[in-house]
């Protein structure tokens, strides 16, 4: 049960980023929402990172003098660091988008934006 | 025609290595970069062709990233797989960048920023053809991040309009959130199989309760970004707000991620779903029901959706941009109509048949909507309106622009002799034989498309000349040159489309059904 919790901690994230970009109206917290679910999914594919019958996978193989034993492969760190590196781009893009729209309605409410449109 | 094992590496690779040149080479002048950048897309273009002949004919070629070519089981590296239908889609992202470039010339020179803007649109074709041709879900996922962020930039590229940022904005929500549920459903894939390669996982799936999640969201997210029905919102703003020359970039795109709901149904879970039978208790009766016919049909139903919501939108529209966005969506639709029917029919002939029509209606909707997209973008350059309340009389200014609109207003509404008659009759007869309420739907909506395709015709081209536009000119040569090839294009098809689907969409079509020489070409024999 007690390894269940990671799990656990997935699914919450990742419905509570859903709640935010759904249901609130401010542009920031949108913003949040899809980084508390990019969270959540790098928390999954670190927890399969896990593997109770290897040694560390924290160590790379170069290391000749890590502990004996059998390694397991570290193919899920590597997706999960390719991962955040691509979150932060994404981000990083994100937030510019909403500074120039702050620029463009004065305000990051989604409603009053979309009725200066029209 | 034989090409060398790293093509399908290459073809990638020079995009890349290009973006990142163009910004050095816009410090000598303005028009080399021009230039550098469409000899790069057209080399693209023409090493894409070399490969594509050579997939056509011999089959599949797969490319293995560093070092020797063996592939040992088990795959770690990351490895392209190119078949038929890989290859189809790429030859159409090729066409619609290079044209796309082409426009960009006289359309984008009076904005400033364009290096950055050349480096985003060869950034977008590197992460299309990646996601056509790449064997591996992770990378599959890496591609289509690095597609939705060069996209989104060049979608909000105007940043001095409030509305074109908030489209990016939309944008870059739904394709983050795509992405991740990607991410979500790979990570669900591996931790079963310990497999990150298309070939590998299609092998062993076993359609656990798991996969089924897996599968579900794989098909939203991708269904999310090609712009199916209930998860378009994005689509219309995206596609109207964007500059002209973006639009037509942003359908490959589209279209790359339609590609990735193929691979994952057709190859990924092609082993699972044509095989699965299921008894289910239908009013008291046992019935015995092919999962897969329940597919087709989950698909038909949503393609009859699309082309409906999508001609009844695009009747109500009075900005230019945002109807053909709206007709866009319809056509969308008429390819999942013809795939549909092509699964919920599959073995019988016209199933076949409809298939065929589905993937050729594909390639003839990228030149339709784009050659439209581009004539919406020229009476913007010439007039800086595109309301069509305010325009109107403009064929006596602009003679080439409004010959090229008829052709394309024709070939979307599915006229003969254009490309579109073409596919949309093979749609028509094949589902016919399913059924004949469907291909009556099918042929209204292309009715009403022609109607209202020829209502913006009038509104915009005809009737009186109006002094504010006394002074409008025919819009630049580099223009004129990338719409005649999108109508050369919808010509020649439409005058041979036999030809074309002999030689490019039946490949296409086979590679679709044939999983197991996806499989068997990189595990080989099972």
């Amino acid at each position: 049960m007690i390894f269940n919790i990671p799990f656990i901690a997935v699914i919450a994230l990742i419905l509570i980023g859903l709640y935010a970009v759904v249901f609130k109206r401010n542009l920031i917290k949108m913003v949040i929402g899809i980084t508390l679910i990019g969270s959540g999914v790098n928390l999954f594919l670190i927890t399969l990172g896990y593997r109770g019958d290897s040694a560390a996978p924290t160590i790379a193989p170069i290391y000749t003098s890590s502990p004996g034993g059998i390694m397991s492969l570290p193919v899920p760190q590597a997706l999960t660091l390719t991962a955040i590196v691509i979150g932060v781009a994404v981000l990083a893009l994100m937030l510019s988008l909403v500074v120039h729209i702050y620029r463009h309605y004065g305000t990051l409410d989604v409603k009053k934006i979309r009725r200066g449109e029209e | 025609m034989n090409v060398p094992d790293y093509t399908p590496a290459l073809v990638v690779a020079i995009p890349l290595l290009g973006a990142f040149l163009t910004p050095l080479v816009s410090r000598i002048h303005d028009k080399v970069r021009n230039g550098f950048v469409i000899v790069v897309l057209a080399l693209n273009a023409f090493l894409i062709g070399l490969l594509a002949s050579d997939v056509f004919t011999n089959g599949i070629k797969t490319y293995v990233f560093g070092g020797a070519q063996d592939i040992t089981l088990p795959i770690v590296r990351i490895l392209f797989e190119v078949d038929g239908m890989s290859m189809f889609m790429a030859v159409i992202s090729a066409i619609l960048v290079l044209v796309a470039v082409i426009y960009s010339w006289a359309f984008m020179k009076e904005n400033t920023g364009l290096d950055k803007y050349y480096t985003l649109i060869l950034l977008m074709t590197a992460g299309m053809l990646g996601m056509e041709l790449t064997g591996d879900m992770f990378n599959f996922f890496v591609f289509l991040e690095i597609t939705s962020i060069s996209s989104c930039a060049l979608i909000a590229f105007w940043t001095h309009k409030g509305e074109s940022v908030d489209a990016g904005f939309k944008y870059i929500v739904i394709s983050a959130i795509a992405a991740l549920f990607v991410l979500f459903a790979v990570g669900l894939l591996y931790a079963q199989y310990d497999a990150l390669n298309i070939a590998m996982l299609a092998n062993v799936l076993e359609y656990t309760f798991l996969d089924k999640i897996a599968l579900v969201l794989l098909v939203v997210a991708l269904t999310m970004k090609a712009g199916i029905v209930p998860m378009h919102m994005w689509l219309p703003d995206a596609y109207g707000r964007a500059p002209s020359s973006v639009t037509v970039a942003l359908v490959g795109v589209t279209l790359a991620s339609l590609y990735g709901v193929f691979r994952v149904c057709f190859t990924l879970y092609g082993n699972v779903l044509s095989k699965i039978t299921k008894q289910i208790d239908f009013l008291g009766n046992p019935l015995t029901v092919t999962v897969n016919g329940t597919l087709g049909f989950v698909i038909i139903l949503l393609a009859i959706i699309t082309i409906l919501f999508g001609v009844i939108m695009a009747l109500r529209q009075i900005d230019f941009k945002r109807l053909i966005a709206f007709a866009a969506v319809a056509e969308l639709g008429y390819m999942f109509l013809g795939i549909g029917t092509g699964i919920a029919a599959m073995g019988t002939k016209h199933g076949m048949t409809a298939l065929t029509g589905g993937i050729f209606h594909i390639i003839n909707d990228a030149v339709d909507v784009g050659l439209l997209f581009l004539v919406a973008g020229a009476i913007y350059y010439a007039t800086k309106e595109l309301s069509l309340n305010h325009l109107g009389g403009l064929a006596r200014n602009m003679k080439y622009t409004s010959i090229f609109f008829i052709i394309g207003l024709l070939a979307v509404a599915g006229m003969p002799p254009m490309n579109g008659f073409a596919s949309k009759l093979i749609i028509y007869q094949s589902t016919y034989q399913l059924n004949p309420i469907l291909a009556i739907i099918a042929i209204l909506s292309s009715i009403l498309l022609l109607a209202v395709f020829v209502k913006v015709f009038y509104s915009a081209f005809m009737g009186p000349a109006l002094p504010k536009f006394k002074a409008v000119k025919e819009v630049p040569r580099s223009m004129l040159l990338a719409m005649g090839i999108f109508a050369a294009i919808i010509i020649v098809f439409g005058f041979f489309p036999q030809l074309i689907v002999e030689n490019i969409v039946q490949p296409a079509a086979n590679a679709l059904l044939g999983y197991t020489d996806y499989i068997t070409h990189v595990i080989g024999g099972i």
